[in-house]
């Protein structure tokens, strides 16, 4: 399960001319291909390898390797990648504890880090790196997001996340922004599958909202047995719980249920509509907001590779920093530390015929940044 | 904190608890009869889950795929033991853990293939839907008091199958004295694939129960098989009562290690430090008592005693 699967991507044609095509750049690609995590993982890469395979650039080799969501896997990988493949950039790392583990090595042996999901605020502020660049979003932005919008209608909400550094983010980003009381506020366990204890917590806390954030199956797992809970206090999170992976799972349970994102496949221009049409007729299902990040990340790759060489750092990270491509989040833009500057909007679960899915109802937030980029000097 | 609240995190505990048992006991009677460690035995729970899910949403009852999971585990384990197991009795634990941690690898990357990487859909039946009252003023989950109920089945079962039956003596045989019962001409051979299939089937059982409360996916078995393994060692590894015993332990200190340990830890701290810190407590909750058991009872709560 750790085979490595090296990609050449053939092109059919060659059209643009640029400085960039004459060698071949090596990307290195680590993402979570095994175990519980693995729908967000397959998502990332076959996002990342539809929009290399579109561009028809040749000169583009992928090494994809599987963490099976484990750090010390990870960082094993990115050595050999760094060390043995000698790839000139890298991406992929979908969980913050692993990006942790990775990134600041990596970024500190000169190659450049791009990240289409973790945004862990250690690496947001005064630990920001030229090198590093997030196309995704700073953990806590999501957060507060909802922490924004939850102000209009609920005055006592109760708050809980996951153990571990995501999760002290996201509960950090939520309070930021709320202006209302706290029924309560709970840390569970990385891994959890059952929410009995909490779930009777909520419902003697008197609270008129929950907030919750609990990526992949642990959120499947939460709504589920709050729905059968009965308990019946409005729900709110970010969107890692409702992405287009989890909610076949969840069912009926999550309709109606608002969460934040930067994205979602009804955004209204013409990169995102190209993007989930390529992406549903390549793979027949819809795409996750891991691959639309991923997909961003892809272009904005390839769009600095068409101005700038790889070899020529400075000129390259330049490049990748004028955020000089057509995101399928609409208006997008690098801040100082590298992390972006996005809208970040209110959605809401629905139903397509039978098939689950999210529609934009408000936008929490414009043109937004995050609380740590004047921490980081550059 | 109201009376209610703690009978239902009790409740909540001893539910969790009776899951751990019907995981723990295959588990544990496996290692009492033939010796051997099975690190596989939560890929047996997965395959339950997803047999339930597969055949629930295939015909539209839950009740099929239930019966269906209990089928495709004990195959499952029947097969593992007659292929694979069977082969690692005589050799050492080491041996027996590295066979079937590669199981482990190959079951999920199978289950992967089989049914892809993304959880599958399963609810609880309709029958089971909605809540009962409960003295106090609260209300509890249909579901999973129906979760107790079948553990305690399971429980009496069992202690009827090992105490009153031919194959429970020979089962209690083969713990005690393998050469004798083989010598004896019981044919021990089909008596470990029984033993072993019945032990899948409890697993199977297991996640076919959780699946609708929680997330059918590749690795769902690893974390619960950990748990189990706290159980059994708690219990005394190869006792059943021991399991029982150790299975509701573990259930209720983890439930009400999570509700109450950060109340307690807020009465120290100030709130924000409160969560983090008491969280992280409780989570090692479990290993603290396992150790303490340990530290008294080097050998479980009931070693030694079927």
């Amino acid at each position: 399960m750790r085979g490595i699967l090296a990609a050449s991507l053939l092109g059919l044609s060659l059209t643009v001319s640029g400085l960039a095509q004459a060698e071949p750049v090596k990307i290195g690609v680590i993402t979570t291909l095994s175990g519980g995590g693995a729908g967000l993982g397959v998502d990332m890469r076959d996002a990342f390898t539809l929009a290399m395979k579109q561009s028809g650039n040749k000169d583009v080799e992928l090494v994809v390797e599987d963490d099976a969501q484990k750090p010390e896997l990870a960082v094993q990988i990115a050595e050999k990648m760094i060390q043995s493949d000698k790839v000139d950039l890298m991406t992929g790392i979908i969980w913050s504890n692993l990006a942790m583990a990775v990134v600041p090595n990596t970024v500190a042996q000169d190659v450049i880090y791009l990240s289409p999901n973790a945004g862990p605020s250690a690496l947001a502020g005064a630990n920001c790196n030229k090198n590093y660049f997030n196309v995704a979003y700073q953990n806590d932005n999501f957060h507060e997001a909802m922490g924004q919008y939850a102000n209009k209608d609920y005055k006592k909400t109760f708050i809980l996340a996951p153990n571990y550094p995501a999760g002290k983010d996201s509960l950090t980003g939520f309070k930021r922004y709320y202006k209302g009381e706290l029924a309560g506020e709970l840390y569970t366990q990385v891994g959890q599958t059952d929410y009995a204890a909490e779930i009777a917590q909520i419902r003697a806390s008197g609270a008129d909202s929950v907030f919750f954030f609990l990526p992949g199956g642990m959120g499947i797992a939460f709504m589920k047995q709050y729905a059968q809970s009965g308990v019946g206090i409005p729900v709110l999170g970010p969107s890692f719980s409702f992405s287009q992976d989890v909610l076949p799972a969840i069912g009926d349970a999550a309709l109606g249920v608002k969460n934040s994102a930067s994205w979602s496949k009804d955004l209204d221009n013409e990169a995102n509509k190209a993007f989930v049409e390529a992406f549903q007729k390549e793979y027949n299902r819809l795409p996750s907001i891991y691959a639309a990040q991923s997909w961003d990340t892809a272009n904005l790759i390839l769009s600095a590779l068409s101005k700038a060489s790889v070899k020529d750092k400075d000129a390259f990270r330049a490049a990748l920093k004028a955020a000089d491509f057509k995101s399928v989040r609409g208006e997008f833009s690098f801040n100082t530390n590298n992390h972006p500057i996005q809208n970040i909007y209110v959605r809401e679960v629905m139903k397509e015929g039978d098939v689950l899915t999210n529609k934009i109802i408000a936008t929490a937030f414009e043109k937004h940044g995050d609380a740590y980029a004047e921490q980081c000097k550059m | 904190m109201t009376a209610a609240l703690i009978i239902e995190q009790l409740l909540n505990g001893l539910q969790l608890g009776v899951m751990l048992f019907l995981i723990a006991a295959g588990l544990t009677l496996i290692f009492g009869v033939m010796g051997f460690i099975n690190l596989a035995h939560g890929s047996l729970y997965m395959i339950g889950a997803f047999a339930c899910a597969a055949i629930a949403a295939a015909t539209g009852s839950f009740w099929i795929g239930l019966a269906a999971s209990l089928v495709a585990a004990a195959a499952a384990g029947a097969l593992m033991e007659v292929a694979i197991v069977r082969r690692l009795y005589e050799r050492d634990h080491l041996d027996q853990v590295l066979a079937t941690f590669a199981l482990i690898l190959i079951l999920s990357e199978g289950t992967r293939w089989l049914f892809g990487s993304f959880p599958l859909y399963l609810d609880i039946p309709p029958l089971l839907q909605g809540a009962v009252p409960l003295p106090g003023g609260g209300q509890y989950q249909l579901y999973r008091l129906a979760i107790i109920g079948v553990g305690i089945l399971v429980a009496i079962g069992l202690y009827l199958l090992i105490s009153r039956t031919r194959l429970g003596m020979r089962i209690r045989a083969g713990e005690t004295d393998r050469e004798m019962i083989a010598a004896l001409g019981v044919d021990i051979r089909t008596l470990y694939t029984v033993v072993f299939a019945l032990g899948a089937a409890l697993a199977g059982l297991a996640g076919a129960m959780v699946g609708a409360l929680q997330s059918v996916q590749v690795g769902m078995g690893e974390p619960a098989l950990i748990l189990a393994f706290v159980v059994i060692v708690i219990g005394g590894i190869g006792s059943i009562k021991g399991a029982l015993v150790g299975a509701i332990l573990v259930g209720v200190v983890d439930t009400m290690g999570r509700f109450l340990l950060p109340k307690l830890v807020a009465l120290a701290l100030p709130a924000s430090q409160a969560t983090m810190v008491g969280a992280a407590l409780a989570s090692m909750l479990i290993y603290v008592v396992m150790a303490l058991i340990l530290a008294f009872r080097p050998r479980g709560l009931f070693a030694g005693q079927g």
